[in-house]
Order: structure tokens, then C-alpha cells, then sequence
């Protein structure tokens, strides 16, 4: 017995010729937030299909609390499962109500956590009544979310869950999310927007064309990618001769709009850089009126994972 | 059990929704009702007429109109399902996929049976009020009408899944439910006919084969001949006397019509990729 909630082992899913997912392996904590990430295709929504169990892996083998998901028996596991599909739809002539009785009498969970599902999502009483028919995307998505709820899944698969929210919405949306994990509940969360999964992903995992191209902590994946530390400078003066001087050869210098000047360098290097510039050397003082440090963000990060990938 | 039953109950709520029961109701109580006033016609009064001739003028057009109906109602549901993508999210529930198509078909069926019962029902009422003095078993072959009205709506039904399991395409499922449709209620007869009056020589141990293997030919020889009371008026009794098919082999052949799609669809369905 292993104590992960899901465990995915060398797992290749074929459509006839196409291969949607090709030699995967993943584990999934309990307590963990993973964000899977990759272009349209890359094989994410198979990969959910597969732990879901709604497909079979043509090859590999896949354990989902404990047991297979898609065999005959898979009912109590199901149970713990919360899904939140890409592209949700609902019965259109079935009220909010409705809808989420009609699930949760489906999964076997009390119906009486579901005002307080409600409210959590954020549905209004009046919109609860009404046809699903009229509810807007933002709407549709917190049913999605308030039926993927349903039961307090331990493991909860979130497949674009952002789309077509509004900022306000997918601050709440995160604030769900943290809170589940911090219940220890598993989520893996599938995404294009992927500065909005900064600070919510425990790990990244980076999909392209069925292959897990890396995966690992925000940190770990910086340190892997070896992309440069940018450092940008904004000088009174166009005195930039000076800082080249200061600066060295450890990074390039570009000069950007409005008096900034950008350096960009190994991660390694930064602190040292920064030490250089700011204090006082035997060189003269450079003035400096602001400094501020970019990270590579996820987007950098996951560009350059599809390089490295497309180059191989 | 139960999982069927929530499903079932959700497939029947959403067709009362979309005015599918209402509007089904009463195209079947408006024509029950129309034929059996016009029922008397033939006997030269008008008025609710003898229940025979309601039962032979209802059935025939049962034969045609009810099939229409069942495959209407169920060419979609389980493409569109998938269409609309409301299937990948109901199969990642506790549900196994045999469960998910029994219980659809099972509200779907419900909605025939209430419009029949209703809509016929209703007619039944209409001449139990009139004059006429009604037999007891008048009113058993009327019983056995609607009963077996139902079925052949099932069996419809039953085959509008399969047509709806089969294809990856809500139009070509639409397409194949027309094809039965005429197939079975249409060219199956005319082709049988053709057959009989070029005297190629089919033995009548041939043609009840034959006859059985349509669901519409089944229900229409239940009803025309199984009862006596109505094979005279039908003007089928010397058929009656000739066809060797009995009565419980007529209703197992239409529950087979039931089952025999349902259960092909139930496994194409569980190996289909959604």
C-alpha cells in the first residue's frame, strides 16, 4: 500500500494512431496541489479521462485511492472523486437546485450540505431557482464547482476551471481551492493561464504532445530551467558607461523605455550583482533611483520546457 | 436500483420541462378521441361507437404515429449527451454505464406510457360514459390495446437508443431513427405484400417468421387477432384463424423487441471512448 491518492505508472493512452498520452508517470499527495500545464492537445484532459477511469490506459497501469478507476467496483472510489470538466454543461431545463440534488442523490451524498455549497460558490438564492438555461458562464462555472464539491472529495480534478471568470471570481475560486487543500484534499488543477497558478500550484508538471516534460516545485523548475534573473535599474541620468563598468561581464545590459536599464543574469548571480551596484566600491557611486528584481515567471519557464522539447 | 430511479426521475422531469409529456398527452388523447366518435361511423350513427372498431381504427394509427414518436424522443439521448457534454461529467459519478442507459431509457419510457394511458385512456373514459353497453371483454381487449400500445413504444424506444449508441453523430442518429422508422412501419409491409402477391410461394410457416421478426407486425396481430370481438370488425378473422402465432408469443416477441436493442446498445455503450 502506498500512501499517495493517485498513482500513475508509465501510462500511454492511444486513439488508433494518435497517441494522446505517451510513458507518463505521476503521483499525486494528499494535501497536494498540482498544476498540470501545456498547450491545447498536450494530453492533459486524456490524463484526467484516464484517472477518472472514463478511458483505459492502453498501456501502464493507474491507482486511484487505492484501487483501479475504471473497473467494475470503482463506485466507492468514485465517491471520493470531484471532477470539474472543461467546457461544463447542465441539463438546461433543470433549476441550480435541481441540478445539484440530481448529483448529489447520484453520488450518495447528503443534500443537505448543498445550501451551504451554495454559498460557498457564491450562487444567490434567486439564481438557484432559476433554469440553468439562463445562467451566465461565471454562473455555470460555480454550479461546476459547487457539484464537484459535492461529498468532500479527497481527490478533486479541476480542468480549466478559470475560464471566462472574472478577476473577483478567481480570487474566490483560489481561496476554495487553498482552503480544500488545506483539508487535505488533492487537487490537480489543469491550466492555461499560468501566472494566476503562481502561488497556488505545490508542484508543476508541464505537459507537451502526451509527455510530462517537467515537473517539480515553482523553485525547482527555475533552477532546472536556468533561466536568467532580470534586474531592472532605473537611473536619473543616462550615465550608463558607468553602470557597464560596475556591472561587468556576469550579465547583459539592454536599455528599455523611460530610463530603465535591464540586466539580465544567472540566478546564482543576482545577489552579488545587486551587491556591486548598489554599495560602495573602489569604482565610483552609481545612481540609482529604483531597483526591481523579475523572476522568471511560469510562462517564461513553461516556453522554455516546449524548446528544450521541440529541440530534442 | 435506486441509482436507476434518480435517473429515470431526472429523464422524466426534464421531458415534462420541455412540454414533451404534455404535448405527446394530448396528440394521443385528441386522436383516441376523435376515432372514437368517428368509430361509430361505419355502424351508421354518431356517437361513441362499439369499443372494437375504437381498438382497430386506434391501433393502425397507433402503428404509425407511436413509433414516430418513441424514436423521436430517444435518437438523442446518448449522442446528444455526449454532444452536449453532459456525459463525462454524469460517468464520472458512481454510476456504471449499463445503470446510466437503463434508467434514461426507463424515464423515457415512462412518458410513452403516460401519454398512452392518459391519451387513451381518456377515450376509454369518453365511451364508458356514452350509451352503448360495453362487454367485460370489450374492455380487456381495450386494456390490451394500450398495454400493448406501450410496449411497442419501448420497443421503439429501445431501438432509437441503439441508433443513439451506435453513431458519434447527433445527424446520423437522426437519420437511422427515420430509417427504422420507415423500414419497419412502412416498406417491411409493403415488401411482405409484394412478396405474397408474386406468389413466390412463402409457406405461412415462413411468413409468421416473418411477421415476428417486426415489432409493428407483432403488435398489430396481437391486436387484430387476439381477440375475437375485434378480428371480426377488423375484417382479419380468417387471417386470424390461419396466423398459428399465440398471444404470449406475440408479447414475448415485442418484450424481446425491448430488450434485445436495449441490451446491444447497453454493450456498445460500455466500450465506447467517450
Amino acid at each position: 500500500m502506498t500512501d499517495f491518492t493517485a498513482e500513475v505508472r508509465g501510462v500511454t493512452k492511444r486513439y488508433g494512431e494518435t497517441e494522446a498520452v505517451r510513458g507518463v508517470d505521476l503521483t499525486l499527495a494528499p494535501g497536494e496541489c498540482v498544476a498540470m500545464v501545456g498547450h491545447n492537445g498536450a494530453g492533459k484532459s486524456s490524463l484526467i479521462k484516464l484517472m477518472l477511469g472514463l478511458t483505459t490506459p492502453t498501456e501502464g497501469s493507474i491507482r486511484v485511492l487505492g484501487g483501479d478507476p475504471a473497473s467494475a467496483a470503482c463506485s466507492p472510489i468514485r465517491r471520493q472523486i470531484g471532477f470539474l470538466p472543461e467546457n461544463v454543461a447542465f441539463h438546461p431545463n433543470m433549476t441550480g437546485r435541481e441540478t445539484l440534488d440530481f448529483y448529489a442523490r447520484l453520488k450518495g451524498a447528503s443534500r443537505r450540505g448543498n445550501d451551504a455549497l451554495f454559498e460557498k460558490v457564491g450562487l444567490e438564492p434567486t439564481a438557484i431557482k432559476r433554469r440553468v438555461s439562463t445562467y451566465s458562464k461565471g454562473m455555470r462555472q460555480r454550479l461546476a464547482l459547487a457539484q464537484a464539491l459535492l461529498g468532500g472529495p479527497k481527490l478533486l480534478f479541476l480542468d480549466e476551471p478559470t475560464t471566462g471568470l472574472d478577476p473577483a471570481l478567481r480570487q474566490s475560486f483560489y481561496a476554495i481551492v487553498a482552503e480544500l487543500r488545506d483539508q487535505g484534499t488533492t487537487v490537480l488543477l489543469c491550466s492555461h493561464a499560468l501566472t494566476e497558478l503562481e502561488g497556488q500550484a505545490d508542484r508543476v508538471m508541464v505537459m507537451s504532445r502526451g509527455r510530462k516534460v517537467a515537473d517539480g516545485s515553482l523553485a525547482t523548475l527555475r533552477s532546472l530551467a536556468q533561466l536568467p534573473v532580470r534586474i531592472r535599474l532605473t537611473l536619473p541620468t543616462d550615465d550608463i558607461d558607468a553602470l557597464a563598468s560596475r556591472v561587468g561581464q556576469g550579465a547583459a545590459l539592454t536599455r528599455l523605455a523611460g530610463g530603465v536599464v535591464e540586466l539580465a543574469c544567472a540566478n546564482d548571480d543576482k545577489i552579488d550583482l545587486v551587491r556591486r551596484i548598489a554599495c560602495d566600491g573602489p569604482a565610483a557611486k552609481v545612481a540609482v533611483k529604483d531597483i526591481e528584481i523579475v523572476q522568471p515567471s511560469l510562462d517564461e519557464m513553461y516556453a522554455h520546457f516546449l524548446r528544450r522539447e521541440a529541440a530534442e | 436500483m435506486n441509482t436507476l430511479l434518480i435517473i429515470a426521475g431526472k429523464e422524466l422531469r426534464e421531458a415534462t420541462r420541455n412540454r414533451w409529456v404534455v404535448a405527446t398527452t394530448l396528440l394521443m388523447a385528441a386522436l383516441a378521441l376523435t376515432l372514437s366518435f368517428l368509430g361509430s361511423a361505419p355502424t351508421g350513427t354518431v356517437g361513441v361507437g362499439p369499443v372494437e372498431i375504437t381498438i382497430v381504427s386506434l391501433s393502425s394509427l397507433t402503428i404509425f404515429l407511436l413509433p414516430l414518436i418513441a424514436l423521436l424522443l430517444s435518437f438523442d439521448a446518448v449522442v446528444g449527451e455526449i454532444d452536449r457534454g453532459t456525459m463525462t461529467l454524469l460517468l464520472s459519478y458512481p454510476v456504471a454505464r449499463w445503470q446510466l442507459l437503463l434508467g434514461k431509457f426507463l424515464g423515457h419510457a415512462a412518458v410513452i406510457a403516460l401519454a398512452t394511458v392518459v391519451g387513451y385512456g381518456a377515450a376509454g373514459v369518453a365511451m364508458a360514459m356514452g350509451d352503448a353497453p360495453i362487454g367485460t371483454e370489450s374492455w380487456r381487449a381495450f386494456a390490451a390495446m394500450i398495454g400493448s400500445s406501450v410496449m411497442l413504444g419501448a420497443a421503439f424506444t429501445a431501438l432509437g437508443y441503439l441508433a443513439s449508441t451506435i453513431v458519434r453523430d447527433r445527424g446520423t442518429a437522426a437519420g437511422i431513427a427515420v430509417a427504422v422508422w420507415l423500414g419497419f412501419v412502412l416498406l417491411y409491409d409493403m415488401a411482405l405484400l409484394g412478396l405474397l402477391v408474386g406468389g413466390s410461394g412463402i409457406g405461412v410457416e415462413a411468413l409468421n417468421w416473418l411477421l415476428l421478426a417486426n415489432p409493428a407486425d407483432a403488435y398489430r396481430l396481437f391486436n387484430l387477432t387476439g381477440f375475437k370481438g375485434v378480428s371480426t370488425f377488423a375484417g382479419t378473422a380468417g387471417l386470424a384463424a390461419h396466423v398459428q402465432l399465440s398471444v404470449p408469443l406475440l408479447l414475448a416477441v415485442m418484450a424481446g423487441w425491448i430488450a434485445a436493442p436495449l441490451a446491444l446498445a447497453a454493450a456498445l455503450f460500455s466500450r465506447k471512448q467517450i
